[in-house]
């Protein structure tokens, strides 16, 4: 009877019927290398730049593309290439420094909540619900006015403001792993809480939490180029690709360079990071069996 | 006889990563009509594949690839998305596993089962309706006159498949089609609902397609069985001398497994007399505390248990009568209201926060639904690791070698090390599952339903595998299950849960004879025998029960007295039952003494062990 058993029951099932594609491979390998270009230009921008941010080289304001400027001049005559590789550095530092916080700090308070004792639990979530409830503009509006523009202070609101929704998306997912048989399992082991959050709970919610990492990194990208838009962001002579698109909007009815790149620039890279996020998340389930 | 059915060379095909898989082999068979014909099979052999290209249907990813499946006049394979949709749920129509998933919560019952005759235009509504009302009748449901005004969610489990039957069979199909509709119900009600489905087959003349893996079952179905396996016929040939004689290894390797009684007896010289777990006086539920730290649903009362050493108990009862509850309490993840654990001596801390690694070590769980209970990112090695690691500081070589020697324990190879749980079989995951509690070298292992998610083959398989490891480890288990005849074939002592009671405990040899506790004497008799017209027979549940008045209000009110079919007016619905031990030594809860239990129960026992003989 072993051995009808042996032969009935397949090693490996290897059908995977109805799975939902993530679209076809090479866009998530356009997507990696959109990635890899903007951290590239983030890393070494500066030292390719052949013009310092801030001289004027050419009497042309809104120059259009030449092979001296490629991506023509600003609305003072500098160097839009240079800009753009120094400004880069400042939206995609930023920004990834941001999401990255957020994320984590999002994802560890859900961890935590989950494992706790309810009292903490509650006290986590009604904070997290007190500060979902500020818009993130507004936020960021009133940290610069009262504390003063600066690195630091933008990181500082982009994460306070992004973090109470990756908590909110992680802690859901992690109350219903917690509730599987395998949690289970490892709580009558006897298993510290950390082992639980990390080992049995972490691996199997970060496909979402890495989508939505991709996510929040495009909506920090569209909050300091908004706030840079409005002034309040990286200040002059530095400037972030927001910074970039307002410095240059004079230039919007002559349809200069100088606007259209930082604006393509700032699509790029969102679009870039989410496709690439995508495949890497739908790759990782293929490999668990999929959820 | 007239063929309205017939298949011929029928191939399915799924789009898999690496190609087209076939998984419908060239399958042939065909029916007459009013006649039943099962598909029988484990998971995985293509029967409900084969079910739904009845109805012309592939699952998503599947394609029906060639061949010949007429119904009728209707060439299903030939016909165009628009036609067949005109005959799905007019001409053949569907009987889901799941009643429950398959209707609307937020719509009234007869709503539901005249919509598709509606839609197909086979009648007005009111016509439809009388006629709904008609078939609730047939299949036995309560007050068939407003039962269709109900919503889902306020009738049980078995009245609503008999509802979906209704709805099924409400356009006078020329096939019905039947998915394991018995599968996920209890075996007490079960019986009332195969009773009902096979009244109105035989009576309308239906001609059914029955999809099931329980041989005993279709026994009391079939007509016709087709023994599937891997997507080919394996054998196929009338009930009556498929059962007598199979033809098949693999069919012969189904009914033994069928019969658990015959092919498994528990080791003897295990047990010793000092006891592991006593469990005393215990009351736990869930929901918030009242005063008194009473919770507002209670699960368990007052439960007594002795589990001694190298001993196995068995705990049956239906869902919801609190065996898995109790599991939990031992394994300290629901801390008890009231009653006390002691673990060897010492006493068992309520919470999980309160014992110690030893008795962590010493006490393992092992759950039902190994797809759940192994974590997706883990692989076997680490899975298998992680207790070695934490109990025993293992390391290196040595944890390597303990990892394969656990796979040779629950036979499985030792390459499978490397493997994620995604890339096994579900018997294979309960091995993996079962490794994992013997990692800890436990004392008491709670098995909680390990082998109602598996086939029946797989089943015996990891039954078989259990026995063995009792009688070279000297393990005890906590053995959970709803299935009466798996528990009798593991364990030296069988306890009876209804609704959060004990109600009847006792050892094995007391279990396979009158008299017993009316409730477990349901039990036992409601699970289908291996042979044509148990059905028809077995005695239970048919009678109406004995009416009674008014029940008084005494807390402690016997929790079966709904559905007794023994009960006294004026003594049941007045006074708490008391514990009594009758003939054979068993302990129960109930009014009655042996000699009123033997009267009931006499000649039920007779037939059942002519049966097992």
């Amino acid at each position: 009877m072993n051995n009808l058993i042996v032969k009935s029951t397949p090693a490996t099932p290897d059908l995977s019927v109805g799975k939902v594609s993530h679209g076809p491979a090479w866009l998530g390998l356009i997507g990696a290398a959109m990635c890899v270009i903007w951290l590239l230009v983030a890393i070494f921008g500066p030292w390719l730049a052949p013009h310092p941010v801030g001289e004027v080289v050419s009497d042309n304001v809104f120059d259009s593309i030449s092979a001296v400027y490629p991506f023509g001049t600003d609305y003072l005559g500098r160097d839009m290439l240079s800009r753009i590789l120094v400004g880069a550095r400042f939206t995609v530092g930023l920004a990834l420094v941001a999401a990255v916080l957020a994320s984590g700090l999002g994802t560890s308070c859900a961890l935590l909540s989950v494992v706790s004792p309810k009292w903490l639990d509650e006290v986590i979530s009604r904070l997290m619900d007190a500060f979902i409830s500020i818009p993130s503009k507004m936020l960021a509006l009133i940290m610069v006015s009262a504390f003063g523009s600066s690195v630091t202070l933008l990181i500082c609101t982009a994460v306070l403001s992004f973090t109470p929704g990756a908590f909110r998306i992680a802690r859901s997912m992690a109350v219903n792993i917690e509730a599987l048989e395998y949690v289970q399992v490892a709580r009558t082991r006897g298993e510290r809480r950390l082992y639980i959050a990390c080992v049995e709970i972490l691996p199997n919610m970060l496909n979402p939490v890495l989508t939505d990492l991709g996510l929040r990194f495009g909506f920090i990208v569209l909050l300091l180029s908004g706030m840079s838009f409005l002034g309040l962001g990286v200040q002059p002579p530095d400037a972030d690709l927001g910074s970039l698109v307002r410095e240059n909007i004079g230039g919007l009815n002559q349809g200069a360079p100088a606007i259209v790149i930082p604006a393509l620039a700032i699509g790029t890279l969102t679009i870039g990071v989410n496709l690439f996020i995508d495949r890497l998340s739908s790759r990782r389930s293929r490999r668990s069996g999929g959820h | 006889m007239s063929e309205l059915i017939r298949v011929e060379n029928l191939r399915v095909v799924a789009c898999g990563e690496r190609g087209e898989v076939e998984i419908v082999k060239g399958v042939s068979f065909s029916l007459a009509k009013g006649e039943v014909l099962a598909l029988i099979g484990e998971s995985g052999s293509g029967k409900t594949t084969i079910a739904l290209a009845l109805l012309g249907y592939a699952r998503r990813g599947c394609r029906l690839a060639s061949g010949v499946v007429q119904i009728g006049e209707h060439d299903m394979l030939a016909l165009s998305e628009n036609e067949l949709q005109g005959l799905r749920g007019n001409r053949v129509s569907y009987i889901a596993q799941s009643a429950a998933a398959a209707f609307n919560p937020a719509k009234k019952l007869i709503d539901q089962v005249v919509e598709g005759a509606l839609i197909h235009g086979l009648g007005s509504r009111a016509a439809l309706e009388a006629k709904a009302v008609e078939l609730f009748r047939d299949l036995a449901l309560p007050d068939p006159d407003r039962i269709g005004q109900r919503y889902p969610h306020q009738v049980s489990g078995g009245q609503l498949q008999r509802v979906m039957a209704a709805m099924a069979l409400i356009s006078d199909p020329l096939l019905v089609v039947l998915d394991e509709p018995t599968t996920a119900l209890d075996v007490t009600t079960q019986i009332d609902v195969l009773r009902a489905f096979k009244r109105v087959v035989r009576e309308r003349g239906a001609t059914a397609v029955y999809v099931s893996h329980d041989l005993a079952v279709v026994a009391q179905m079939a007509d016709q069985i087709v023994v599937l396996n891997g997507g080919e016929i394996f054998e196929q040939s009338a009930t009556a001398p498929l059962l007598k004689g199979p033809a098949h290894e693999y069919t012969r390797s189904l009914l033994a497994a069928a019969r658990p009684d015959t092919t498994i007896r528990p080791p003897c010289d295990v047990a010793q007399d000092t006891p592991l777990l006593t469990i005393q006086g215990l009351t736990a539920g869930y929901g918030n505390k009242n005063m008194h730290g009473m919770p507002s649903i209670r699960v368990l009362e007052d439960i007594d248990l002795t589990v001694r050493r190298g001993q196995a108990i068995g705990v049956i009862g239906e869902s919801g009568s609190g065996k898995s509850t109790l599991a939990r309490v031992v394994a300290g993840l629901l801390t008890p209201a009231l009653g006390g654990l002691t673990f060897d001596g010492q006493p068992l801390g309520g919470s999980l926060s309160e014992r110690t690694a030893e008795q962590f070590r010493r006490i393992q769980m092992v759950f039902q639904n190994a797809d759940t209970a192994l974590n997706p990112m883990h692989s076997v090695s680490t899975i298998l690791s992680r207790p070695l690691k934490m109990y025993f500081g293992l390391k290196g070589a040595a944890l390597r070698e303990r990892i394969g020697e656990l796979l040779d324990l629950v036979r499985l190879p030792r390459d499978m090390a490397e493997r994620r749980p995604n890339e096994l079989s579900g018997g294979q995951k309960q091995r993996v599952n079962l490794a994992r509690a013997l990692a800890a070298k436990p004392d008491l292992i709670l098995c909680d339903e390990v082998t109602s998610a598996l086939d029946t083959v797989v089943g015996a398989a990891i039954l078989e595998l259990l026995r063995d490891l009792r009688q070279e480890l000297g393990v005890s288990y906590l053995f959970i299950s709803h299935d009466i005849s798996t528990v009798r074939a593991l364990c030296d002592d069988i306890v009876v849960m209804y609704s959060g009671h004990k109600i009847q405990a006792g050892t094995r040899q007391a279990f396979a004879q009158a008299p017993f506790h009316p409730y477990t004497d349901l039990l036992i008799h409601s699970v289908p025998e291996l042979r044509q017209g148990w059905l028809e027979n077995c005695g239970t549940t048919c009678g109406e029960l004995p009416p009674i008045g008014a029940r008084a209000n005494v807390p402690e009110l016997c929790t079966f007295l709904n559905r007794c079919p023994v009960r006294v007016d004026g003594l049941c619905n007045h006074t708490a039952p008391s514990r009594r031990v009758i003939a054979g030594g068993s302990e129960i809860l109930c009014h009655h003494d042996t000699a009123e239990l033997l009267k009931t129960q006499q000649d039920l026992n007779i037939m059942t062990q002519g049966a097992y003989a």
